[in-house]
C-alpha cells in the first residue's frame, strides 16, 4: 500500500469515498459506479427506485432471509436483519414500499463482510418490505409484510 | 459538534463481531416542531467501517434509517489490537469519525 492511497483512504469519511478513489486512479470507473445511487434514493414510487437500480426484473430468492417483526408497535425505530445466502453477495439493498421514500440503505460489502446486516428503519405504517441482494452483477429479490401500530416518519 | 459514535467489537469463532449506535437526528425533512414549522432534513448519508485501514463495509442512507442509527455486521479474522474506524457523512455535509481498537 503506498502512501497516497493512505491519505485517500484518510479523506474518505468526509467525502464520496469510491468517487475520491476513483479520481486517484485507485479504483476502475466501474467500481466508481458503487457511488451513492441518487436516483434510487430520492425515488418517492417504489416503481421508480426498482427502476433506478436496476432491479424490477430482479429473480425471487428464497436464499434471502429478512428478519422483522410481524408486528411493530413502534414505527419510529423497527429492528430488521437481512441475510444472504447467495454466493458472492456484493450489495445488500432495503426498501421500505410504504415510506416517503423507498430506499432506506445500501450496504456495499467487502469480501471480509458476512452476508447479514442488521438495522433499525422507521415505518410510516404497515408496509412490505424488500430486500435486494446483488451478486456477480445479478439481482435477486425478497419481500415481508411488516404490520406497524404507531407509525414513525410522522409530519 | 456531534458526539461519538458507540462501537462495540468482539472476537468469536474466527470472525470480528461489529455493532455500532451513531448519534444522529435522521430527520427526514418532514416533520413539524411544536410550533408548526418544518423541520429541515438533516440525515447521515454515507458511512464507512474500515479495519486496520482496509473498508470492510460502504453503506449509503436515507432517512428511513431511525434516529440514532444502530448497525450490527460481522467480518471475518481478526485480532486484538485491530483499528476499527467508524466515518460517517451527512447531508448537511458535517462528518465523524470515531476509532476503537478490538480488546
Amino acid at each position: 500500500m503506498d502512501s497516497r492511497r493512505r491519505d485517500v483512504l484518510k479523506a474518505g469519511g468526509g467525502l464520496g469515498i469510491w468517487s475520491l478513489l476513483a479520481v486517484a486512479g485507485i479504483v476502475s470507473p466501474a467500481r466508481a459506479q458503487d457511488a451513492r445511487n441518487v436516483a434510487a434514493f430520492e425515488a418517492t414510487t417504489l416503481d421508480e427506485a426498482l427502476q433506478a437500480l436496476g432491479a424490477r426484473d430482479a429473480a425471487e430468492s428464497g436464499a434471502i432471509r429478512i428478519v422483522a417483526p410481524d408486528v411493530a408497535e413502534d414505527g419510529r425505530a423497527v429492528a430488521i436483519s437481512v441475510s444472504s445466502e447467495i454466493p458472492r453477495t456484493e450489495q445488500i439493498v432495503i426498501l421500505i414500499e410504504e415510506n416517503p421514500w423507498k430506499v432506506a440503505a445500501s450496504f456495499r460489502l467487502s469480501g471480509a463482510m458476512a452476508p447479514a446486516i442488521q438495522t433499525r428503519v422507521k415505518m410510516a405504517r404497515s408496509t412490505r418490505v424488500h430486500a435486494l441482494v446483488k451478486a456477480e452483477g445479478r439481482l435477486f429479490a425478497a419481500r415481508r409484510e411488516v404490520t406497524v401500530t404507531v407509525g414513525g416518519c410522522g409530519t | 459538534m456531534s458526539a461519538p459514535t458507540r462501537i462495540r467489537a468482539t472476537l468469536k469463532e474466527g470472525a470480528t463481531e461489529l455493532r455500532m449506535l451513531f448519534s444522529h437526528p435522521m430527520e427526514n425533512g418532514l416533520r413539524k416542531d411544536a410550533e408548526g414549522q418544518r423541520i429541515p432534513a438533516h440525515f447521515i448519508m454515507e458511512v464507512s467501517v474500515r479495519r486496520n485501514g482496509e473498508i470492510v463495509l460502504a453503506a449509503d442512507f436515507g432517512p428511513s434509517i431511525s434516529t440514532n442509527p444502530y448497525l450490527a455486521f460481522s467480518i471475518a479474522g481478526g485480532a486484538a489490537g485491530d483499528e476499527i474506524v467508524v466515518s460517517w457523512r451527512d447531508n448537511r455535509g458535517e462528518t465523524r469519525s470515531d476509532t476503537i481498537r478490538v480488546a
